[in-house]
């Protein structure tokens, strides 16, 4: 008993410490107590991060086979863990300046953050399910944060009605798999699917591949995407691109290697149409949009859709490529949201790509950062957004799915024309347009410059990650 | 005799009542709420099933976690439907369209 707490202690400490700053806050000073709670948070987070990758932390399977902390669930944990600390301290300032810094957010995003880690490390239907809706249930109060807002409070409705629909998919299907594989543990299902997948246990895993999906935002499930990113307030909106999607992603690789791994073939054109969809659908959907924010958003569908591409594949390689990708996924959309966060008219937040027109000219630093980013984003080939999308790729080839592996180049070519378009406005762009102050804070610029930095430098030998992620895919793929 | 299939057969009903209710209902966004708490229920109806049939408790406690999660989640949506309200001054769904999408 013992042994399995201390398997899962980060996140009862996790736990412990939402609850015991919730009653701290409200006896105290309430929302003056929130810039105190930010820091604390993130120091946590960071603190566990480290612990966690250290190797600090003890692995294995706890209850039963209830919860796994293996390599895979802690590479993710990671990436969750410092992204969130991250894009906590980034929001700070933003979410000050308009007066939404309530104590609740730091507390909120903690709890979210404790549901994404039993998400990466459940090894059973009811962990995966009740990581899940903790980590949503957070999400959903979150994204309506600025209740006194009609945007906002619209975009947690949205994401509320749409979110609750895909649990109750993942949660059809997941009675079902129980009932024809006779148990609920991820072990007993693979058994269970062994030597051919019954009926009753196909449509379970076409039902939870649909939920998951929803999660994930690929497409055709991920009409709530662009209306929750666009209204959510965009420190909000910087958190949902980073961490949740991380955890989505594990988890989806989670249930179709642990829980269906034997049978490869039921589930891979499932993923592999899930991709194709939402590739084509990004990079397409995203050409006409006038908003950052909603552009970020369609970006962010057709990213997911080249990460289940390495998951389509059904192979460790395939793994390990989904976690280099999304691991730099996450870097660079920590770095485009610090600057979303600091485009400023007049002293007012705005989100309207028009006014970058000319960037350059006022702040030539961020234009060139910037510039980077969007150049990693497509997966220009010097930068390290590139080598992502070359590793899904070749996963993909090397599974025989070159067909899939085409059709990614050729949305990327695609989706190439609206991150060049937005650096066509900065460089090149109406001068006369009405364009933003330009300034940034010194956090959001440093943020800025460093994920740029890490795009460039990261093509040495990408700091070691590759390593990590194929040790993290072996404890995996069996 | 009623057996596994006839109770199968009402979840399953009951769970595409439910995800209609959500897409073509297009009046008020708390039947949407009903529509949601329907899904779940089917489920349970699913679990407790399956559990009776295999002989196995872990379906029950699957469904005693999923009651409690469904109370949580109708809470957070009446919450976040109130604060709507407040903004909108309605509830119709036709009107939850600030945002094109």
């Amino acid at each position: 008993m013992s042994a399995d707490l201390a398997i899962v202690l980060p996140e009862i400490i996790l736990s412990v410490y939402a609850m015991a700053a919730l009653i701290f806050a409200v006896y105290t000073k309430k929302d003056a107590m929130a810039p105190t709670l930010v820091l604390a948070t993130s120091a946590l987070f960071l603190v566990m991060a480290l612990w966690i990758g250290t190797g600090g932390s003890a692995t294995g399977s706890a209850f039963n086979g209830m919860l796994q902390n293996d390599g895979f669930a802690r590479f993710a944990k990671v990436v969750i863990l410092v992204s969130a600390a991250v894009v906590l301290l980034l929001s700070q300032g933003y979410m000050k300046q308009r007066g939404l810094l309530r104590f609740e957010y730091p507390i909120l995003i903690t709890l979210a953050v404790v549901g994404m880690m039993v998400m990466v490390s459940a090894g059973d239907l009811i962990a995966l399910y009740m990581g899940l809706e903790l980590q949503s249930l957070s999400l959903y109060v979150v994204a309506a944060l600025r209740r006194d807002n009609v945007k906002s409070t619209e975009a947690g409705l949205k994401y509320f009605v749409l979110g609750a629909l895909s649990s109750g998919m993942l949660l059809y299907g997941a009675s079902l798999t129980y009932g024809f594989a006779g148990t609920t543990t991820f072990e007993g299902i693979v058994q269970a699917s062994e030597g051919g997948i019954s009926l009753g246990l196909l449509f379970g895993l076409v039902f939870m591949a649909a939920g998951l999906a929803f999660k994930v935002s690929a497409a055709p499930f991920h009409m709530w995407t662009p209306d929750v990113y666009e209204g959510s307030p965009t420190a909000v909106t910087a958190f949902f691109a980073t961490a949740p999607k991380m955890a989505a992603m594990a988890l989806f690789a989670r249930v179709v290697h642990d829980a269906f791994g034997t049978v490869v073939g039921d589930w891979q054109q499932i993923l592999a149409f899930l991709a194709l969809a939402s590739m084509f659908l990004g990079a397409v959907a995203a050409i006409g949009q006038t908003d950052i924010k909603r552009l970020m958003a369609y970006s962010s569908i057709a990213h997911m859709g080249y990460a289940l591409v390495g998951l389509a594949a059904g192979t460790a390689v395939g793994v390990e490529a989904m976690l280099i990708y999304m691991t730099i996924y996450v870097v660079m959309n920590i770095g485009t949201f610090a600057f979303i966060l600091s485009m400023e008219r007049d002293g007012r937040h705005v989100t309207d790509i028009a006014g970058l027109n000319m960037l350059a000219e006022r702040s030539p630093g961020a234009a060139c950062a910037l510039l980077v980013l969007f150049f990693s984003l497509a997966g220009v080939p010097p930068m390290l957004g590139f080598f992502a999308k070359y590793g899904v790729l070749l996963a993909a080839v090397d599974a025989g799915l070159t067909w899939l592996a085409v059709a990614g180049v050729v949305a990327s070519v695609i989706g190439a024309y609206y991150y060049l378009r937005i650096v066509y406005f900065m460089y090149f762009g109406d001068p006369d347009a009405r364009r933003i102050d330009g300034t940034i804070a010194p956090l959001n610029a440093g943020l800025l410059l460093a994920s740029a930095a890490i795009m460039l430098l990261g093509i040495v030998n990408m700091f070691g990650i590759e390593g990590l992620a194929e040790a993290a895919a072996a404890s995996l793929v069996n | 005799m009623i057996g596994l299939e006839h109770y199968l057969t009402v979840a399953a009903a009951l769970f595409v009542i439910g995800i209609f209710g959500i897409f073509l209902n297009r009046k008020n966004v708390i039947v949407i709420l009903m529509s949601i708490e329907l899904m779940l229920l089917a489920v349970n109806i699913n679990l407790v099933a399956f559990s009776t049939h295999l002989d196995d408790l872990v379906g029950q406690v699957f469904t005693l976690f999923v009651l409690t999660v469904a109370a949580a989640e109708a809470a957070i949506g009446l919450a976040i439907l109130v604060c709507f309200f407040r903004n909108r001054g309605t509830i119709a769904v036709e009107d939850v369209n600030n945002m094109k999408g």
